[in-house]
């Protein structure tokens, strides 16, 4: 796949890989932009806003129907926290002319209809309409509260929010519920045009054209898109260390069966020049996938979760384990944990894990250039990270990481906050589940 | 030993099909220029197929049996475990049982063949004992409990149990922690005899491979005796309509979900099948798809957001319409749907309407060919069933509104629907 990386308009920057081997082309469009509580939820709407009507497709049923005539061409609202920058915009997936019909080109009317979703909404007077603005708040809002339905993502949302309650990490990707019921249509008007004017603008496109037709066809999208300052310094903010001596720790009671533990860790001074590949490495020996410690330990050793799983967020230098327990188990889970992590530290970690976890991370890598969504926001990453090399390049560094690397970074984690979500009325009869209804 | 070899011009793919002398069924979709590999070795056999006669004896097995047998088989006599065997070896392995399969699978870059070896293996290689058996029970109890607190679960099941009064598809896959508790060494043993003998198994694979190697492989590793597969017992016949219209339960949400549910009775088997399955998704697209007024009206009306799909899920000979989604008033949504299905019934649908859906159901259907799990999993459910998913894009081009309009008559009129709801506990904030 050629890769190639160019400023088409002045601050809009296109990563384009050519590929023919994908039946449908993937364009996405993001306006990057520091993540602030403040501006936070306004930022999250505006997509959603976009996507009710344009001026000539006025409503979200004349939208849908103009992309169902582009043989289903998809474009979605998407927001994204990118370590401590947010990214706002749309994700289009376009089938390719090949294998439609006549062979149709249906790119080009794609990627116009995203110009006018972007640049020419509905409006009246040069607002955003009122009606959409209040209804997608409303759902916005919706969104927010949702996420106590699904309790494994909710318990590492309270975690991060606990953990970075003194940085803007805290705030989540949709922003706040007090911040997000203050907007009307006024000031969403004002943040859209300001976003138009000075956000930074990654795109990516994967299908089957030149690099020259799609920077052709975006300019001709764009051409009406207003630019002023543009506002390149965003960035995210590292800590390094925990916030006290003593990992905090936080518990929350809910309505539910299953315990939910989520312990956070600063990844520490190995940020200050992070290795890509060995945190990788670190992580698959730790806790990703069924060779790793945790897995191999808490779950089928000592049978205490059907799941306990680490992940590693590189942008924003933090490491998470999540499981879920009984809640009898909290102690006994948290220790192995942390019991897990010590071993790796004192340098337990045989040839045979060190070898699976390469060969996990390294296969990994290589079959992302199969899926062009994972194409899609690995390239994103490693452009705001300032990296740019591309998945078979982190996967031939994988190859080099060493025991002592994967040690160095388990010696470099700095425990900060435990968190567990566990049942109502612990310590009561757990029978008489009615008296709260 | 000779594979065929069927091509798809207007997809761009080709696919290798071939029947083993013990019974297995081959499919292979080469990939050049993609860097991974997948295999899939599924069988006809999930958790609805509890009930079925082996050695002339009826056997009636618990609930969870299927996916209790799944988490074992990975276990190797030796005392190795499949799974980080394939991991070690940088495959992403892993396993899923539904209602009416289960499917071990992984996906890697590199030594597929003998990865490819090892699922073949393993699938059939049974190895447990009492202690083996034992030690999961703790495991398996947690992911039980784990989809107790899951919304999704809780309204999907409750609505099953409101349209099914015997098929054994009412019931949770993972079974509950009491069923669990009566399964043994011997049961797993029973089950695996009968339903994983490879008459029972389909094999597909896909990407940068040659088919004959694959075919050599599975000669190779699988056991050469062709056997009988038992029939499963599903129960008798179910009636159209759900024995519960409207079923409400509280959990820890944030808003009220909700399921509107039907019966679909199966279409036979074979081609006819996959049509029923084309037509079923292409009317249920028009009749409350993202461009349907239906759709557009209730999201205008804060009735419905973008938490919305619709489905018919046919598994283990059931066939059932799921129109999901998250509502302040589930109940207007119902409402609001049968006013749809009865003013369709009297209009039609706008034949404008009915080519740009076409238009984009084809669309969607070439991208779900991007998907090496999506294209491998169907081709193993349409072997099961006697059709060829390669054909849906084909067959969707001949597809009428005649036939549409048809399926919402046949099958969502008033009486037929039933809706689950899972809402807020208590007050709301």
């Amino acid at each position: 796949m050629e890769r190639t990386r160019s400023e088409i308009l002045p601050g809009v920057w296109l990563s384009h890989l050519r590929s023919d081997k994908f039946k449908t082309a993937c364009l996405s469009l993001n306006l990057l932009t520091q993540l602030k509580r403040e501006t936070a939820a306004m930022n999250a709407l505006i997509p959603y806003v976009l996507r009710r009507g344009t001026t000539a497709y006025g409503d979200m049923e004349a939208l849908s129907a103009r992309m169902d005539e582009l043989y289903g061409t998809a474009i979605e609202p998407v927001v994204r926290r990118i370590g401590e920058i947010q990214c706002l915009g749309f994700y289009a997936s376009v089938p390719e002319g090949e294998f439609l019909p006549g062979k149709k080109d249906v790119l080009r009317p794609a990627v116009e209809l995203l110009g006018q979703m972007l640049l020419s909404p509905n409006t009246r007077g040069g607002l955003l309409l009122p009606q959409y603005v209040d209804s997608e708040r409303e759902k916005l809002l919706e969104m927010i509260r949702s996420r106590i339905n699904e309790k494994r993502g909710y318990a590492l949302f309270r975690c991060v929010e606990e953990m970075c309650c003194y940085e803007d990490f805290a705030v989540s990707r949709l922003g706040g519920e007090a911040e997000a019921e203050a907007i009307n249509y006024k000031k969403l008007t004002r943040q859209y045009r300001s976003l138009l004017q000075t956000c930074p603008i990654e795109i990516f496109y994967c299908g089957r054209e030149s690099v020259k037709k799609v920077t052709a066809v975006l300019r001709d999208a764009l051409v009406t898109l207003p630019r002023g300052e543009i506002d390149y310094e965003i960035g995210t903010d590292l800590r390094m260390n925990a916030l006290e001596d003593q990992p905090r720790f936080v518990k929350e009671e809910m309505d539910v069966t299953q315990a939910k533990l989520v312990i956070g860790w600063r990844l520490g001074d190995c940020m200050e020049d992070p290795d890509q590949a060995a945190l990788n490495v670190f992580n698959c020996v730790f806790g990703s996938g069924s060779t790793s410690k945790l897995f191999l330990n808490v779950r089928e050793k000592l049978q205490l979760c059907y799941y306990a799983g680490s992940l590693v967020d590189t942008q924003k230098g933090l490491m998470l384990v999540s499981s879920g327990i009984e809640q009898e188990q909290f102690e006994p889970a948290r220790d192995e944990i942390f019991a897990q992590l010590e071993a790796m530290r004192r340098g337990e970690i045989s040839d045979e894990e060190l070898q699976s976890a390469k060969a996990g991370v390294a296969s990994d890598l290589r079959g992302l250039m199969d899926s062009q969504g994972e194409l899609e926001g690995f390239t994103l990453s490693q452009t705001l990270a300032g990296l740019d090399y591309g998945p078979m390049e982190l996967a031939s560094l994988v190859e080099d990481v060493t025991k002592e690397d994967v040690v160095g970074i388990a010696e470099s984690v700095d425990c900060d906050l435990i968190y567990l979500l566990c049942p109502n009325g612990e310590g009561e009869e757990e029978e008489d589940n009615d008296a709260d209804a | 030993m000779m594979l065929t070899r069927k091509d798809y011009p207007s997809i761009g793919e080709t696919l290798w099909t071939g029947t083993l002398p013990n019974g297995l069924r081959l499919r292979i979709v080469p990939k050049p220029g993609f860097a991974t590999r997948y295999a899939v070795l599924a069988a006809d056999y999930g958790g609805a197929h509890r009930r079925f006669t082996l050695d002339g004896q009826s056997v009636d097995t618990p609930a969870g049996v299927a996916h209790y047998l799944e988490h074992k088989m990975f276990d190797l006599p030796n005392g190795d475990n499949a799974l980080n065997i394939l991991s070690a070896n940088g495959a992403d392995p892993n396993a899923f049982t539904s209602s009416g399969m289960t499917a071990y699978y992984f996906a890697c870059t590199e030594g597929f063949e003998e990865n490819l070896r090892m699922l073949l293996h393993f699938v059939t290689t049974p190895y447990f004992t009492p202690e083996t058996v034992q030690k999961e029970q703790g495991i398996i109890a947690q992911e039980i409990q784990m989809g107790e607190d899951s919304p999704g679960n809780a309204v999907f099941y409750n609505l099953l149990g409101q349209l099914y009064e015997n098929h054994p598809v009412r019931d949770k896959v993972a079974g509950t922690v009491e069923s669990i508790a009566e399964i043994t060494d011997r049961v797993l043993y029973d089950c695996h005899r009968a339903f994983y003998a490879p008459s029972n198994l389909c094999l597909c694979v896909e990407g940068d491979v040659d088919p004959q190697r694959v075919l050599e492989i599975a000669l190779d590793e699988l056991p050469g005796e062709l056997l009988p597969v038992p029939e499963a017992d599903f129960g008798p016949p179910e009636s159209p309509e759900p024995s519960l219209r409207v079923r409400r339960e509280q959990m820890a949400v944030s808003a009220p979900q909700f399921i509107i549910g039907a019966k679909v009775p199966q279409a036979g088997s074979g081609p006819e099948f996959l049509r029923q399955q084309l037509v079923s998704q292409l009317a249920l697209r028009l009749l409350v798809g993202y461009s349907s007024p239906f759709y557009n009206r209730l999201y205008e009306q804060g009735v419905l957001n973008r938490d919305f799909d619709y489905e018919v899920y046919f598994t283990a000979g059931t066939g059932t319409l799921l129109i999901e989604g998250e509502s302040p008033d589930p109940m207007a949504v119902l409402a609001a749907l049968e006013q749809e299905v009865a003013r369709v019934c009297r209009e039609g649908f706008d034949p404008t309407r009915f080519e740009r859906a076409k238009r984009a159901s084809m669309g969607a259907r070439l991208r779900g060919l991007e998907d090496f799990d999506n294209v491998c999993v169907s081709l193993a459910a349409g072997v099961f069933e006697g059709y060829d998913a390669l054909e849906s894009l084909q067959e969707l081009d001949s597809v009428t509104a005649r036939e549409c309009l048809d399926f919402v008559r046949e099958n969502l009129a008033p009486e037929r629907l039933a809706i689950s709801i899972v809402e807020p506990k208590g007050a709301t904030e």
